[in-house]
Formats: C-alpha cells, sequence, structure tokens
C-alpha cells in the first residue's frame, strides 16, 4: 500500500512539476514581454516563447506570444524588415493554429497582414489589405465577443481615408464597441491574451 | 500517514532538485554557409526551454538545466534547421553552427534579364502594376504609353507599338494569359498613333521584356508584353465614368460562395465636342467615334481557374489633310474597324507536382480603308498626275486568328521545374485592295520546352528550346535559349541571356513578294544587374541584338531576305518609393546604338523610329490628407534620322536625309478620390506637353524628295478631364454594419 501511495506521490510530483514548469515560463515569459523595451528585447522574448511552444508541441499560447513579441518588435524597430518579420510570424501563427484556432490568432493574423500592407500602401492594400480584412472576418465568426477584434477594425478604419470609407468618425463606434466589451470580458483560461484594454480606451478618450 | 507527507516531501524535493543542480553553459557562433555572420538564431535544446538567441556578432550563450545526451537545434526560417547530439555533463560546451538557406521561391534569385516584372511575388519593388499605369502623368491611363516610360522604349508618337531597342513596332508582340493578340491596338490613321484596347484594370500582371525573353513566346523579334488577366473580382461592384470624350458603364458581379463572377462593360468614345473645343490640325470628317463592349466570366476550379473575356470594339474616323503634291488636293482617309476577340483560358493543379495552363483566343478583324483624293469642294477629283491619282486606294481586310496553346510544369526537386507545350494557329487575311484579291492562309504550330534549374539559392539556370514552323512561310525554325542569374548579395543579382527569335515578315511584305520569303531573326546578348529592396529598384543592362535576314523592298518589287543589322547600347533604371516618405518616382535612361538595312534602306543606317539617347522621369505623390494625388511625367529624347530614298534603277538611294530636334513632353495628371452619397468617385484631369513643345516625328516627302513636311501630332495637347464613379458592395461596410 505504501509503495503504492509512493509511486502516485511520484507521479503526482511529476506532473505537478511539469505543469508549474510551464506556468513558470509562461510568467516568465509574459514577464520580459511587458517589460521589453527595445526591438532586440522583444525578439529575445519571440525566441523564449518559441522554444517553449517547440517543447510543448500541445500549447498554442507560447506561439501566438512568440509571434505577438515579433510583431510589436517591427513597430519599436522601424527599420526591421517587416517582410521577414512577418514570414516568421506567420510561421509561429500557422504552428498555432495546427493546434486551435480561435479569434484572437485571428486578429494576429490581421495584424500581420497590415503590417506588411504597410511597406507600401498604395500598391499592397488590394493584397494584404483583403488578408486583413478577411481575418477579422474569421476571427468575427469564432468569437464575436472578443473586444479586440473591434480594437483593430477600429484602428484600420481610422487610418483608411475617408475617401475609401474609413475615417474618424466611422471608427467612433468601434472603439465604443471594444471598450464596452471589455466591461464584461474574463479570458478564457490563464495566460489567454488580455491586451487591447487600455489602447481602446485611449483611441476612445480622443474623441472627448 | 506522517510517514507518507514525508515521502511526498522528498519526492517534491527530489524533483526540483534534479533542475536545480548541474547547470550547463552551452556557448558558440553562428555563420551561414557563406560565412556570414547571422543574428537571430533560435538554438534550444530539444523537448526543454532551455535556449538562447544569436546576437549581432553571431555569438550565444545560455545555461541548460538538463543532464547526460540531449540533442542541440539551431533553427531559423529561411533556412534548414540543424540537429545535432550533445552531452551534457556540467562542463561548460561550445559548439558552432553553420545555417544553410533553404531553397526558397521567396529568396531565390530570378533571371531578370530583359524583363520589367510588376505584381508583388517577389516582394521587389513592383515595376509598374495596373494603379502605376493609371498614374503615369500624361500616359491617359495606356498601358503602352506608360510602358513607354522604362528604358527599352522609343518615344514614338506617330504610329502605336512599342519600338523597343532599335526594333519596329511590329517586332513587340503583346500576349494576354499565353496566347498573342493579334490587333492590340485601336484602328488608326497615318501619322497618329491609336491606344491599346486593353483597360490596365483588366491585369493583375505586367511583364515588359524588353529582350531575351522565354522560349514560351515566339514571333516577336525584339520585345513581348506578357499580360495576366485578373481573377475573381474582391467584390460585386457597379461602375459609371464619364469624361470629356468617352461615357461608359459596367457591372461585375461575385457569386455569393466567392467561385465565380462574370461582368459586362460599355463604352462610347466620340471626339465631336473635345475637337470643338481644342482645334485640331487636320480636318476631320468624321470624329473619331468608338464603341466597345465587353464581358468575361471567371469560375474558380479545384485548383485553378478558367477564365474567359470577350471585347467587341466599332470605331470610324475620317480625316482630311492636304496632299503633299498638290495645294489644291487635298488626302481623305477614312477607316472604319471592326473587331471582336475572345479569350479563354484554364490553369489548373494537377497533383503530384503538374501544373496546366491552356490558352486560347480567337480574333475577328476587319478594316475598311478608303483613300481619295479631292478637290476643294471635297468631291473626288482626278488631277492625270499618275504620282497623285494612284495614291487613291480602297482596301477591305480581314485578318481572323485562331490560337490553341498547351503548357504543362511540374515541380522538381526544390523549385526548380520544367515545362513544355506547344501552340497551334490558324490564320486568314484576305484583302480587296483596289479591287484585287489577296488571300493569306497560316498554319502555325510551335512545340517548345524549358526547365528552370535552382542549383542552389544563389544560382540558377533557365535553359529553353522552341521550334515553329509556319505554312505560309514553308520553314522550320529552332531557337534556343539560355539564362543565368546569380545572386551577388542579398538584395542584388545579375544574370547573363542568350536567345535567338524569328518572326514571319508582315503581311504586307508578303502579299507583293515571292512567296519564299523566310523568317526574320533576332539574336539577343544582355548582361544585367539589379539590386532591389522593397522600395527600391536600381538595374543596369547592356545589351547586344543582331538581326539577319531582315526584309529588302527594292523598288522591283523583288523582296527579298537579305537584310541585316544590329542593335547595342546600355540602359539604366531606377525607382525610389523609399528616400520622400510619399514620393514615388522612376528614373529611366537609354542609350541606344543600332543600324539596319531593311525595307528600302539601301545600306545599314540609323532606322527613323531610333533615337540615339532617350530618358524619362515619372514623379507620383499622393496626399492622403487631401485625397489627391499628382503625378508628372518628363520625357526627352534626341533627334531621330529620317530620309528620303529615291529609286534609282533597281535599287534606292539616298535622296536627301537629315536629323528631328530633340522631343520633349511633360505630362502631368490630378487624381482626386471622393465619397458621394454611397458612391466612390475618382475626379482624374489631365495635359499631355504641357509647355507645348512642337515635337516633331519625322517628315513626309512628296513624290520626288522636293518638298518634304513635318510629321506632328494632329494638336500639340491632349487634355481630359473625367469622373469615375463606382459602387461597390463594400466588403468592409458589411463586417461593420452586421456588428453594430
Amino acid at each position: 500500500m505504501k509503495k503504492v501511495l509512493v509511486i502516485v506521490s511520484l507521479l503526482v510530483a511529476t506532473m505537478v512539476n511539469a505543469q508549474s514548469k510551464f506556468e513558470g515560463a509562461m510568467v516568465k515569459g509574459l514577464g520580459q514581454l511587458k517589460d521589453a523595451k527595445t526591438a532586440a528585447d522583444l525578439t529575445d522574448v519571440s525566441s523564449f516563447f518559441e522554444r517553449v511552444g517547440d517543447a510543448e508541441k500541445t500549447q498554442w499560447l507560447p506561439y501566438y506570444y512568440a509571434a505577438l513579441s515579433l510583431y510589436r518588435s517591427a513597430w519599436v524597430d522601424k527599420s526591421l524588415d517587416k517582410d521577414k518579420v512577418a514570414d516568421k510570424c506567420k510561421d509561429y501563427i500557422s504552428k498555432a493554429q495546427a493546434i486551435e484556432n480561435n479569434a484572437d490568432l485571428y486578429c494576429l493574423v490581421q495584424q500581420v497582414a497590415v503590417l506588411q500592407m504597410m511597406v507600401d500602401p498604395m500598391s499592397r492594400w488590394q493584397t494584404y489589405g483583403v488578408q486583413a480584412k478577411d481575418a477579422l472576418a474569421s476571427a468575427t465568426k469564432a468569437d464575436p465577443t472578443n473586444p479586440r477584434i473591434y480594437y483593430l477594425q477600429g484602428m484600420t478604419t481610422y487610418n483608411t481615408p475617408e475617401a475609401y470609407g474609413g475615417g474618424k468618425a466611422v471608427a467612433k463606434p468601434l472603439f465604443q464597441k471594444s471598450v464596452d466589451l471589455f466591461k464584461t470580458y474574463v479570458p478564457a483560461k490563464p495566460f489567454y491574451p488580455t491586451w487591447g484594454k487600455e489602447e481602446a480606451e485611449k483611441m476612445l478618450a480622443a474623441y472627448n | 500517514m506522517k510517514k507518507l507527507y514525508k515521502w511526498v516531501f522528498i519526492t517534491l524535493i527530489i524533483c526540483t532538485a534534479s533542475s536545480l543542480f548541474a547547470q550547463t553553459r552551452v556557448t558558440g557562433v553562428v555563420k551561414d554557409n557563406h560565412g556570414r555572420i547571422m543574428r537571430g538564431v533560435n538554438i534550444s535544446i530539444k523537448d526543454s526551454y532551455d535556449g538562447g538567441v544569436s546576437d549581432s556578432a553571431g555569438r550565444f550563450s545560455f545555461k541548460c538545466y538538463d543532464k547526460g545526451a540531449q540533442t542541440i537545434i539551431a533553427k531559423s526560417i529561411g533556412y534548414k534547421t540543424i540537429q545535432q547530439p550533445i552531452v551534457l555533463a556540467g562542463e561548460p560546451v561550445s559548439i558552432n553552427f553553420s545555417l544553410r538557406e533553404e531553397i526558397n521561391e521567396l529568396t531565390a534569385v530570378t533571371v531578370t534579364a530583359g524583363s520589367f516584372e510588376a505584381g508583388d511575388k517577389k516582394r521587389a519593388a513592383t515595376v509598374l502594376n495596373s494603379l502605376d499605369v493609371v498614374t503615369v502623368g500624361g500616359a491617359n491611363g495606356d498601358i503602352t504609353n506608360a510602358l513607354k516610360t522604362l528604358p527599352g522604349a522609343q518615344q514614338v508618337g506617330e504610329q502605336e507599338g512599342l519600338f523597343v531597342r532599335g526594333g519596329t513596332g511590329y517586332e513587340t508582340k503583346q500576349f494576354i494569359d499565353g496566347t498573342m493578340v493579334a490587333n492590340p491596338y485601336g484602328a488608326s490613321v497615318p501619322d497618329i498613333a491609336s491606344r491599346g484596347r486593353f483597360s490596365p484594370f483588366l491585369f493583375k500582371g505586367t511583364v515588359f521584356s524588353t529582350g531575351g525573353y522565354s522560349a514560351q513566346y515566339g514571333q516577336a523579334l525584339s520585345s513581348a508584353v506578357i499580360l495576366e488577366t485578373i481573377d475573381l473580382p474582391e467584390s460585386s461592384q457597379a461602375s459609371a465614368s464619364i469624361s470629356s470624350v468617352f461615357l461608359g458603364a459596367g457591372l461585375q458581379e461575385l457569386a455569393k460562395n466567392k467561385k465565380s463572377s462574370w461582368g459586362v462593360n460599355y463604352g462610347y468614345v466620340n471626339l465631336v465636342l473635345y475637337f470643338a473645343l481644342v482645334s485640331q490640325g487636320p480636318a476631320y470628317f468624321h470624329k473619331p467615334e468608338v464603341h466597345n463592349a465587353d464581358a468575361n466570366f471567371r469560375i474558380k476550379t479545384k485548383g485553378g481557374m478558367i477564365k474567359y473575356y470577350t471585347t467587341f470594339g466599332a470605331s470610324n474616323i475620317g480625316i482630311r489633310r492636304p496632299n503633299i503634291d498638290s495645294f489644291l488636293m487635298n488626302n481623305a482617309f477614312r477607316i472604319v474597324n471592326y473587331n471582336w476577340y475572345n479569350n479563354l483560358s484554364w490553369r489548373e493543379y494537377l497533383g503530384k507536382g503538374w501544373r496546366m495552363n491552356l490558352g486560347s483566343s480567337v480574333s475577328l478583324n476587319t478594316d475598311k480603308i478608303n483613300l481619295q483624293i479631292q478637290n476643294q469642294l471635297n468631291q473626288r477629283a482626278y488631277t492625270n498626275l499618275s504620282y497623285i491619282d494612284s495614291t487613291n486606294v480602297a482596301i477591305t481586310s480581314h485578318q481572323n486568328l485562331a490560337q490553341l496553346k498547351a503548357v504543362f510544369e511540374k515541380k522538381l526537386s526544390g523549385i526548380s521545374a520544367i515545362r513544355f507545350g506547344g501552340e497551334y494557329w490558324y490564320g486568314t487575311v484576305k484583302s480587296v485592295v483596289n479591287d484585287t484579291n489577296h488571300l493569306l492562309t497560316d498554319n502555325f504550330a510551335s512545340l517548345f520546352s524549358e526547365a528552370d534549374i535552382y542549383l542552389t539559392n544563389d544560382l540558377a539556370a533557365k535553359i529553353g528550346v522552341r521550334s515553329e514552323y509556319s505554312s505560309q512561310v514553308g520553314q522550320f525554325n529552332v531557337a534556343p535559349r539560355i539564362s543565368l542569374a546569380y545572386k551577388t548579395g542579398e538584395h542584388s543579382q545579375m544574370s547573363a541571356v542568350y536567345g535567338q527569335f524569328y518572326q514571319k515578315p508582315e503581311n504586307n511584305y508578303l502579299y507583293y513578294g515571292n512567296k519564299d520569303l523566310g523568317y526574320v531573326k533576332a539574336t539577343h546578348y544582355l548582361l544585367n544587374y539589379m539590386k532591389t529592396t522593397t522600395l527600391q529598384t536600381f538595374r543596369l543592362e547592356a545589351f547586344y541584338k543582331k538581326y539577319d535576314n531582315l526584309i529588302e523592298t527594292p523598288p522591283t518589287y523583288q523582296f527579298d531576305n537579305n537584310g541585316s543589322g544590329y542593335a547595342q547600347g546600355i540602359e539604366l533604371f531606377w525607382r525610389d518609393k523609399k528616400t520622400i516618405q510619399g514620393l514615388d518616382y522612376w528614373v529611366s535612361y537609354s542609350y541606344l546604338d543600332t543600324k539596319r538595312q531593311f525595307d528600302k534602306y539601301p545600306t545599314q543606317l540609323a532606322p527613323t523610329f531610333a533615337a540615339t539617347h532617350t530618358a524619362s522621369l515619372v514623379v507620383k505623390r499622393f496626399f492622403t490628407k487631401l485625397n489627391t494625388g499628382i503625378n508628372f511625367t518628363y520625357s526627352f529624347a534626341t533627334g531621330r534620322p529620317y530620309y528620303y530614298f529615291q529609286p534609282a534603277g533597281n535599287k534606292y538611294i539616298i535622296g536627301d536625309e537629315g536629323t528631328t530636334k530633340n522631343y520633349n513632353t511633360f505630362g502631368c495628371s490630378v487624381n482626386y478620390l471622393a465619397k458621394i452619397k454611397k458612391s466612390f468617385v475618382v475626379f482624374v484631369a489631365s495635359a499631355t506637353n504641357i509647355f507645348n513643345s512642337n515635337n516633331v516625328y519625322g517628315y513626309n516627302y512628296n513624290h520626288n524628295g522636293s518638298y518634304k513636311q513635318e510629321i506632328t501630332s494632329p494638336a500639340p495637347r491632349f487634355f481630359f478631364l473625367g469622373a469615375f464613379l463606382s459602387w461597390g458592395v463594400d466588403r468592409r461596410q458589411d463586417a461593420i454594419n452586421n456588428n453594430l
């Protein structure tokens, strides 16, 4: 009996250890992401998440954050080759999507498409602009209550010239909807994406 | 029970301890297979979180808590991942990596010599897309006019066509979805260039090849304009246009399942109003009038697309100019043209690396031309001077051409591929010239094969061969084409091309010439250096082209294939969207040295359509806040030679010669985007030759060369004012409305 108990407790301990190891890594990575200041910091965080993702194999979150960190690096350091960054991001996203597909991953697809469009908006909006639009449509289909969808939609609309159906005024209800949804939004599980609330509130506040 | 807790506690300690002790430091350097330092490479221990990233010196260093025999991984996107065993025992380990680049379509070298490719397949600064075509100031949305701002093309304004590197307009052919277009330009009157028949918005990709193009294309000695039509439209759309010279309306319907679409367009051009406002040199007794209708459908298949496009055009122009030999007489020239063009293509992925491209087209063209010598009362009149009366001519000509083309492609290892296929054309030209019948029939077939061989990401070769048989010419030809490309840096590359090109003689030679005229031939040698980043392109190209078997037309009408010639030169292109944000400009320069003996030319002479120096500057800027785009184009060319060839027995001699003055033109256009109610509107205003330069394209001589007359545009400037409206079922709007 004792032996059985010992074996069971050993097994439990290993599992707890494994679980806490992943959780520990996520806590560490998200902490680093929050503190990251330079593009190099963000690349390091991204690589760390990639390693966690590669080791875990069944978790989409590390790849999601690997892509998100790298995506942000392209905005911090404008001199980075956006297409190269995007290629790498898309590689992470497709690995994450192979595990699970959800609104947050579609949102990231949209963000990366917009990044690539910004390289040469005049000649690229027809390809990457459409990709971005389609990605948000898929995100809405997957979870219409995800507030990040409307924040991103708001940003694109905000930056689209009025002649093309965009503009400040058209974007406002989208930011409003995002902020409203954030009020009741609870991430589904630990470590799920939470960003976007402050950003949406800031955009909305600028209207007053 | 206490004992149990103790056990659990001990177990936990052991578990944590195992990861606390025995750290191993792993360090090293990462380079690529060329020995260049690589940063940002992720180094990790398999199935663990431990690892690091290489820094700007390629160095990495990390601590590792696992022990024993493990696997270390080095990976970076675009490179082959390396996995290798490593033993971790607490002692520091040093390990270096050399990553090999994967052969990848995005980063691999491509043969760029000779061609300007648009489209963002390669993401390189696109040279010219459909938006570029419509925003080239002064090009008036005409594909050919926009291509004339690229190096290699001449500023020829007195006739349509692209005159490339010392070649005639006939030596450039346009291909839509693989098949040749028999009549790409609208009907024209002498000394005035007509517009292309196709809207730039019909195409998603344009390749302007100024030499050395693929074995898939033939019957063009100098240049190929390879156009690829768009696939499904993004959304259903209705459109309308109104302008100073035309009216149009169209509808494009995308099926709900987004797998098929159809569309129709109609346009009507009439210059009566415009000519009333802007006076023209020649008198038009029938102001240009064109009806244009087109229709299309596109169906998405399992792994490809079926596309059909048809366009019907009818035009009517009548122009009266003073006769050059008699100031009492006028030449009244009238042309009525009907053109019906059909193109059906099917591309499909067949599986196992096989691709198929089928193309077919049918083109029916009728010209009714009448040149009449008239007196001052605009009545038919005879002078009894044979050199005047003999210029009266009435021609009815039916030109029909049907084509089939099949290309199969098999991907080999990596991105290497082989391609092969064939073409069959059946063409007839039935003409009645002053009651004399002419009939030309041609059965033309070709076979071609081509291999793209990627030795590494940095070295590629394209080797092809093409063979043709034309029943009209009655000869086979075999044309080998070889190109090599080598990547000299991350963004730069060099390529070299050799190729042979054959073309049937022009129909008017075949009418009157004896029937044993053979193919005309050109051999191209090109050397190209190109550096491209996303927003900048620099291109330098040198070429040598040798012409053989050109057609000579002595006064005896004993046409022969004994002509020859050469063209050589250097061309430069620079496009920059980076230096000044929002400003897009390109500069092109061509140096051309060419001589040829053909047509009436008694010896090798610089041809009348070739300027030694040609340069263009195109500047565009879009002001987002103002929703306005402004575009300028300046083109310059040195004077071109002109000749009077005087018959002297069985050959011609040069009776008179000279060089025209330099050519200058400055065009401008302004686009303003607006949203009016539910329609998106683009207002366009443009003008060509703003500074009113009197450009002389050449001279016409009277019957004995004693008097010459300038060839100029019918009006120095062309003004355009228009509004293009569209009502799109905007998907972004849909998305917003459904969610609010």
